[in-house]
């Protein structure tokens, strides 16, 4: 029974990490007033970003270095997430096009080049089959060596490859970059009022762009640790499935906080595998307790709302493109 | 007075909103934007395939034209999208963010489902599928109005609240496949295959007429309504500045329940349309991101439902044509979301450029001064 109950945690947190990375990128990103539905695009752009750079890069050699194996997926994938976090940032901020259909618009984008790429990176190379980086998976599931010899305690928090680790580090740097550093408070200033940021001198386009970028790029390394990590190397169509929206939702339940972000991937994560660890429970009802990530965010959504408790709100400009010359 | 000047930092050009553009000048610039979204589009496929692009936009109008058949797809496939497109507008218009469309679309079909499922033999056929079209809209409603009641009342973001709202109407529908089909495969069968019990029947021997005839009726009702209706101002007002709408005297509140009411209902509608008159048959994919793809031609047309009729027509060949080239060239299938996406980018970024006008730094204007 223990041991069920660690091995539930355990798979919490393994499925809890692409979550966070998502939260994490997402809420940098809406703490500058950019609400960008594009991240489950940007998820599937990196991990089949970081599936191509690992793919080339074992394919052109015949001994894989470790450190090239880890190096080259994790630049491409950011690159390739970067990159689309660049393009909603140049149509929303640049060409003030409307957030919420940007977007929708770059999650088509991304899924599409996901599953195309995915579905046809071997045929371009004369192969057949589906794509399943074995070396590359490995590196990056390389665990801390003294964690099998500490028991259940090790097996169970302490068994993860690197990028596990450093998405809990991640959301922690965020924590501290919004609350306790300058410029933290000025792109919180950003996303509640750019008119106000503007007139005190903070470049309002700079700290959108940067931050979309950025929160776009730790959103796409969700994608990387998915493919790499959780699937070791090898890409199924739509085997992302809707975490990028379950991410999403992760923002609105930790209400904008980084910290409680990482908490509460860790409980959806567990929420999203709960059917498989309750015992006996019919096909039908698992699919209600799929349910309960969403409809949990939406009681949070609606309690943050009646309650009006300021800093519980989201960020007051979020959605709105800003305009200089429009007061 | 003028070295002082010369210090400052001077932007390149600076960007003023522009309302004087003519319609003929705002539609040459979108059209420019479609040919070099195309453009982009062919540089794509010929890097990934190299195919010659020409062979490749003729194969996708031959996906779309090459038969009676799938000009019938075709229609039927505008005729859903464009449905889900008008439904999502008095929302859009009223700056309700539906994103969950998808969602209540869902809804609509599973209790459209639910009727034929329960009920195929008990009813005759033409009272089941009024009471599917009933059950389907009140669902619909209810689906829309819950976060336009949270909204109004509370003021809760409503695009997150509509879009969780998407997902537990997915599972829901996996929950009512999981009891109705007991062999626990998750695939619901074509429901009621020999009765065609709640079936919409076909029109001169084609099968979609009547999930084509509706959705035009209904588009140019939602012109009408929008555009010279009471109601329909009233949504334009609240659209513009909730604050002039209160000042004014109408009842915000009630607008933005009553506009979902709608919203929500067209969805359901929807809803029913597909499981009754087009797949017979209900799964988590019956929207298949329609309710997000509407969202994007709303937003084309500008809001016109007579203009959603071309963008939806715009998507939906792309859609198809580019299924035609990935079966043709043996690509993958997904090569029309990617297309669909460079499009959409192209399209909403040269709105700004109808809207604003960006106005160079001359050294002329300098000297005057």
């Amino acid at each position: 029974m223990i041991g069920t109950i660690f091995a539930f945690i355990n798979a919490a947190i393994i499925q809890g990490i692409p979550l966070l990375y998502g939260a994490t990128g997402e809420i940098i990103t809406e703490k500058s007033g950019n609400l960008n539905l594009g991240i489950p695009g940007i998820m599937y752009m990196g991990g089949i970003s970081g599936i191509i750079g690992g793919y080339l890069y074992e394919h052109s050699t015949e001994h894989p270095v470790a450190a090239l194996c880890i190096l080259i997926p994790l630049v491409s994938s950011l690159l390739g997430s970067s990159l689309m976090a660049l393009i909603y940032s140049f149509l929303t901020i640049t060409l003030r096009v409307n957030q919420n259909v940007t977007g929708l618009a770059l999650t088509t984008f991304g899924i599409g080049m996901g599953n195309f790429f995915g579905g046809s990176l071997l045929s371009f190379f004369g192969e057949t089959g589906s794509i399943s980086l074995l070396t590359t998976g490995n590196y990056y599931k390389t665990r801390l060596p003294f964690a099998d010899d500490l028991g259940l305690f090790g097996k169970t928090f302490l068994s993860f490859g690197f990028l596990a680790y450093l998405a809990i580090f991640l959301s922690l740097v965020t924590s501290y970059f919004l609350n306790h550093t300058r410029a933290g408070l000025n792109l919180r200033s950003v996303g509640e009022n750019p008119a106000t940021a503007d007139a005190a001198g903070i470049s309002v386009v700079k700290y959108k762009y940067l931050s979309t970028v950025i929160g776009g790029a730790i959103a796409g390394l969700g994608g990387l640790y998915f493919v790499m990590d959780y699937t070791a190397g090898a890409w199924t169509n739509n085997g992302f499935g809707d975490r990028g929206w379950l991410a999403i939702a992760i923002v609105i339940f930790a209400i904008w906080r980084p910290n409680l972000a990482a908490l509460s991937s860790f409980l959806f994560g567990g929420l999203y595998i709960l059917c498989v660890y309750i015992p006996g429970l019919s096909s039908s009802s698992k699919e209600i307790i799929n349910m309960l990530p969403y409809l949990v965010t939406i009681l949070v959504l609606v309690v943050v709302s009646m309650r009006k408790k300021r800093e519980n709100q989201p960020p007051a400009s979020l959605g709105l493109s800003y305009f200089r010359e429009e007061r | 007075m003028k070295t002082t000047e010369k210090h400052l930092h001077e932007p390149l050009f600076h960007i003023t909103r522009r309302t004087d553009i003519s319609a003929a000048k705002a539609w040459m610039i979108r059209l420019l934007a479609i040919l070099a979204a195309l453009i982009v589009c062919a540089l794509v496929i010929v890097t990934i395939t190299d195919y010659n692009p020409l062979q490749v936009y003729v194969k996708m109008f031959e996906g779309s034209f090459s038969s009676e058949r799938k000009i019938m797809m075709l229609l039927q496939n505008i005729a859903m999208l464009l449905c889900i497109s008008l439904a999502v507008t008095p929302a859009f218009k009223m700056r309700f963010w539906n994103l969950g469309a998808e969602g209540q679309v869902l809804v609509g079909g599973l209790a459209s489902a639910a009727c034929m499922f329960y009920a195929g033999d008990s009813m005759p056929s033409p009272l089941l599928i009024l009471v599917m079209l009933v059950t389907s809209i009140l669902s619909g409603v209810i689906w829309g109005l819950i976060p336009a009641f949270f909204k109004s009342f509370w003021g809760t973001n409503e695009s997150l609240f509509t879009l969780m709202m998407n997902y537990v109407a997915m599972q829901l529908v996996a929950f009512c496949i999981m009891v109705w089909v007991p062999s626990g495969s998750n695939v619901m069968g074509i429901i009621n295959q020999n009765s065609q019990s709640g079936w919409l029947p076909e029109l001169f021997g084609q099968k979609y007429l009547i999930n084509i005839l509706i959705v035009a009726v209904l588009t140019v009702v939602m012109f009408v309504y929008l555009k010279y209706s009471k109601q329909g101002y009233e949504i334009a007002v609240v659209g513009e500045s909730e604050n002039t709408a209160r000042y004014v005297g109408i009842n915000v509140k009630k607008v933005i329940m009553r506009t979902m009411v709608i919203s929500g209902g067209i969805c359901g509608l929807a809803g029913f349309l597909l499981v009754s008159g087009t797949n017979h048959t209900v799964s988590k994919e019956l929207a298949g991101g329609m309710g997000f793809t509407a969202i994007m031609v709303s937003w084309l047309a500008k809001f016109n439902p007579l203009m959603m009729v071309l963008t939806s027509f715009l998507i939906v060949f792309l859609q198809r044509g580019a299924s035609e080239i990935a079966t043709a060239f043996r690509l993958n299938e997904s090569v029309s979301d990617i297309l669909t996406g460079i499009i959409i980018f192209f399209i909403i970024g040269c709105e700004f450029f109808i809207n604003y006008k960006i106005n160079k730094k001359s050294k002329k204007k300098e000297a005057v001064a």
